[in-house]
């Protein structure tokens, strides 16, 4: 008999038109650290939500059975009493509010109603130490880097006296580094006794972590493995898409020519508000035509920074140097130039520099380039309808018309629909800032083949990562920036994991 | 049978889009039964169109900022200034109608570019920018007026406001079928008819999806009756407002630029998103400076029909205009965050608005009663919008 904290039987959730979970049964041992795979869209984040009360009791159909006992939460207050904590993807930490003010934020410390400001500084302190999170208390939250503020989230959810903590990928935004001091904080609370759940995309980490692992697919469980141990990548890779994926990368059919095409020279940039700090040290990279090239480092090495000041110095002070396109020296110093210079930036961050959310798939597509579709700063509406529908199926957007919101879908929809976007304007060079985050398996491989596409259509592209393999997947040649400066460069026949990694740290 | 469920979730958001047309419906209709039928009676028709002429040229401006995702507070001090600045210049200083209206326009763009300095070069929020522009300009326009009121002005400068647009034979008489004012009204319905019909083909040349057919002649049948009708009415009045030509004029060259121009699309651009449409080369500050600036222009236009209607200057003029007109465009539909709305939409919402307001005036409400009852039904008709796309999440 084995000792499951938690039960989940039959649960089905269904939306207006769509069935998300479809009698979906999952079982957690006490003690283990769960992991739950699927591609966007299989169900994970429902669960857990229908799990944390989200949605509350009514709304689903099962029953959610916890140390043997049938719970009804009818609110998220109900379950966190409970034991059960999430942190969920976007943090919900209040930005200018300090460290213990968050902790204690739906739980405050009263003496005599009022808030008792030394009783939770005081209780704060063992709360950080057990995330290893040396900071003071009174820290404002937007001091603190997204790593520490995944630890904050973790310490918040340890003073409900949580016994389930449910993590909706943690390690999203994180780099390498504060990734595995997550998942090693992970282990320690586990030895403490604390049961965890991680939904996450990445499957090293889970199999690092992990001591179980169950897959979903389109609302179904598709698999259970009891022992995380003994199951490969690969293995959990072709029961998420449910086919065999020989390759998670295209074969590469393009071939870069000799020429140089896109080169930038000598790039200095200053930080924004402190200009005294230096943030790209002297760099110069070049790009030949059809080329794919890759440009790795840890988060806070730079490389973001670097592909915003280049694209029309939309991050950045003092910048200086020169970028040649073609041989010719061209100015790149306002977006709109940049642009005009077929340069096109796809940000690593679709939601909030990429897409207006509010807006059709079309007019997405047509923002990049609204000259193509205008004479005399007059629309042509249906010219724009038939050339922006043109581009949306060149890239396999997957939607029911060119009028639907970009807000409404999917991530690696949305993925697609900037590319098809920056494509509209009919760009010689891309630089593509972290193109598959948060995106799935399927809809990745999709985005890799574009990225080929594009190679052997002979524009530059350039990819920036924090996946290694990717990188060792997709390009021909790798830069590795570390701290603002390019620190090595080599073809990707002479690279390997381990060969980047070392000039990373 | 799936297809029969499209077609009725396509029903459904289609009547949901016109929600606004039907709650003008439902006010007209009971404005009409309270008051006995003298809502849509010829002579409160014309009353209603002068005065709402105001609020509407303002839409035309307050639109385009609130798409940019903010507000305009000045617009009744600028009102205010440009009405007291022309009224100098012609009572005062006895200059001709014409140069008067220009400088008069060019002083409410200057009103407006100053505004859209601060906001868009210098990144002071719109709100406070504003609001201290609507205490400038309403001292200003006391400097100017020295506290009094200036008037009247020229014949030429009230027909701005005071005329109208009637048949050969001047008086419309009973009876007579007025030949040429009808006449205008069928040849609107005849260019709006073809506009449609051509807009269609032009569509389908393209491989745009179209609606059914069906749907298309109905809307021409609808809005050429509601022309027509609305037409005999006026012309069993007085003929056509000028007014009202000016603003059929105005509201179809603001729809186009909202709608069809490069400059509209960054408008709702930036309201949408204004990181992603700056880092897609829309020039964002620029979008909000000229949003701004043609906020102070209308602004000066609704001035002087509102000074020409009221014949004189005053300092009080323009009081609560900006709340007026930016209550239409919420009502209308419009986001306030940004992004969505259109100028029909504010129009249906003016109308709301005033209808509502005529409506009580004919009862003979209080205006303390007046005020509670439109400041309910501007909540409750941005809530009837708002709640049934809420319960969709």
């Amino acid at each position: 008999m084995q000792d499951h904290i938690l039960e989940m039987r039959e649960i089905t959730k269904e939306f207006p038109g769509v069935k998300a979970l479809d009698r979906v049964s999952f079982q957690v041992k006490r003690g283990e650290i769960k992991a739950l795979v699927g591609e966007n869209g299989a169900g994970k984040s429902t669960l857990m939500k229908v799990l944390s009360a989200v949605y509350p009791h009514g709304t689903y159909t099962g029953d959610i059975v916890l140390d043997g006992q049938v719970c009804q939460f009818n609110s998220i207050k109900q379950s966190e009493e409970a034991g059960i904590a999430i942190i969920h993807q976007e943090l919900a930490l209040i930005p200018l509010l300090s460290i213990a003010e968050n902790l204690f934020i739906g739980n405050p410390q009263k003496k005599m109603g009022a808030i008792d400001w030394n009783k939770t500084h005081a209780k704060a302190v063992p709360l950080l130490e057990r995330v290893g999170l040396h900071e003071d208390p009174s820290t404002p939250i937007n001091q603190l880097g997204v790593g520490k503020q995944q630890l904050v989230e973790i310490a918040k959810a340890l003073a409900k006296n949580c016994r389930i903590l449910i993590l909706d990928e943690p390690t999203a935004a994180l780099n390498e580094k504060d990734s595995k001091n997550l998942l090693d904080l992970l282990k320690t609370l586990q030895a403490e006794g604390i049961t965890c759940i991680i939904i996450s995309h990445k499957l090293n980490e889970i199999v690092y972590v992990a001591d179980s692992i169950t897959v979903l697919r389109d609302g179904q469980t598709v698999a259970d493995f009891e022992d995380a141990k003994s199951v490969t990548e690969d293995d959990i890779i072709r029961h998420m898409v449910g086919r065999e994926l020989n390759n998670r990368y295209p074969l590469k059919s393009h071939t870069p020519s000799d020429e140089v095409y896109y080169e930038v020279r000598n790039w200095n940039v200053y930080h924004p508000e402190d200009t005294s700090r230096q943030i790209i040290k002297d760099v110069n990279i070049q790009l030949r035509k059809g080329e794919v090239v890759g440009l790795s480092g840890l988060m806070g090495a730079g490389r973001t920074e670097f592909a915003m000041s280049l694209f029309g110095r939309s991050y950045g002070s003092n910048t200086s140097g020169e970028v040649y396109l073609g041989g010719k020296l061209i100015n790149t110093k306002s977006v709109p130039n940049a642009i005009k210079n077929g340069i096109a930036y796809l940000s690593e961050d679709r939601k909030t520099y990429g897409l207006v959310l509010g807006q059709t798939i079309s007019k997405n597509i047509s923002l990049s380039n609204l000259k193509r579709i205008s004479k005399m700063g007059i629309l042509d509406l249906n010219k724009e309808i038939e050339e922006t529908g043109e581009n949306a199926k060149q890239f396999g957007v997957k939607c029911s018309s060119i009028f639907q919101e970009a807000g409404n879908l999917s991530g690696g929809n949305q993925q697609k629909v900037v590319l098809a976007k920056w494509m509209f304007n009919l760009p010689e060079v891309l630089i593509l800032d972290e193109p598959t985050r948060g995106i799935d398996v399927g809809a990745k491989y999709d985005i890799y083949c574009i990225i080929n596409e594009l190679a052997m259509a002979g524009k530059c592209v350039l990819v920036i990562s924090s996946e290694l393999p990717e990188i060792l997947g997709v390009c021909d040649r790798v830069y590795v920036m570390n701290d603002g400066q390019i620190k090595g460069e080599m073809p990707i026949e002479e690279a390997s994991q381990e060969a980047i990694m070392r000039l990373l740290v | 049978m799936s297809k029969l469920k499209n077609n009725r979730t396509d029903l459904a958001k289609t009547l949901r889009s016109y929600s606004m047309i039907f709650v003008l419906i439902a006010i007209v209709i009971l404005s009409q039964i309270l008051t006995g039928g003298l809502t849509l009676n010829p002579r409160n028709i014309t009353n209603i169109i002068l005065q709402q002429s105001y609020i509407v040229i303002l839409i035309l401006g307050m639109l385009p900022v609130i798409l940019t995702g903010n507000v305009d507070l000045s617009v009744g001090s600028s009102v205010a200034f440009a009405g007291a600045v022309a009224a100098v210049l012609q009572v005062n200083l006895g200059w001709g109608t014409l140069p008067t209206l220009v400088v008069a326009l060019a002083i409410g763009a200057a009103i407006g570019a100053w505004n859209g300095l601060w906001i868009a070069i210098f990144d002071i929020p719109a709100f406070i920018v504003t609001l201290s522009s609507q205490l400038v300009f309403r001292g200003l326009t006391q400097v100017v007026l020295d506290g009094a009121s200036i008037g009247p002005f020229d014949e030429t400068f009230r027909a701005i406001a005071g005329s109208f647009i009637t048949d050969i034979l001047g008086e419309n008489a009973a009876g007579v079928m007025p030949i040429i004012t009808m006449g205008l009204a069928v040849v609107a319905c005849v260019v709006y008819a073809l506009v449609q019909i051509i807009g269609r083909r032009q569509k389908i040349a393209h491989g745009v999806p179209v609606k059914a057919a069906w749907g298309m002649v109905a809307r021409i049948v609808i809005i050429s009756a509601v022309i027509l009708v609305l037409s005999y009415m006026l012309c069993l009045d007085k003929g056509y407002p000028t007014v009202l030509v000016i603003l059929l004029v105005f509201s179809l060259i603001y729809s186009f630029i909202c709608n069809r121009t490069v400059f509209g699309r960054s408008l709702y651009a930036v309201g949408g998103n204004r990181k992603a449409a700056a880092l897609s080369g829309i020039k964002d500050r620029m979008s909000m400076f000229m949003a701004y600036t043609n906020m102070g222009f209308v602004a000066a236009i609704a001035a002087l029909v509102y000074a020409a209607r009221m014949n004189v200057a005053t300092p009080k003029a323009g009081t609560g205009f900006e709340l007026d007109a930016i209550a239409a465009c919420y009502v209308g539909g419009a986001s306030v965050s940004g992004g969505a709305g259109t100028i029909g939409g504010a129009l249906i919402g003016c109308l709301v608005i005033g209808i509502l307001n005529n409506g009580m005036s004919l009862l003979g409400i209080s205006p303390d009663w007046q005020q509670t009852v439109k400041g309910i039904v501007i909540l409750g008709s941005v809530a009837f919008d708002i709640i049934p796309k809420m319960r969709k999440k």
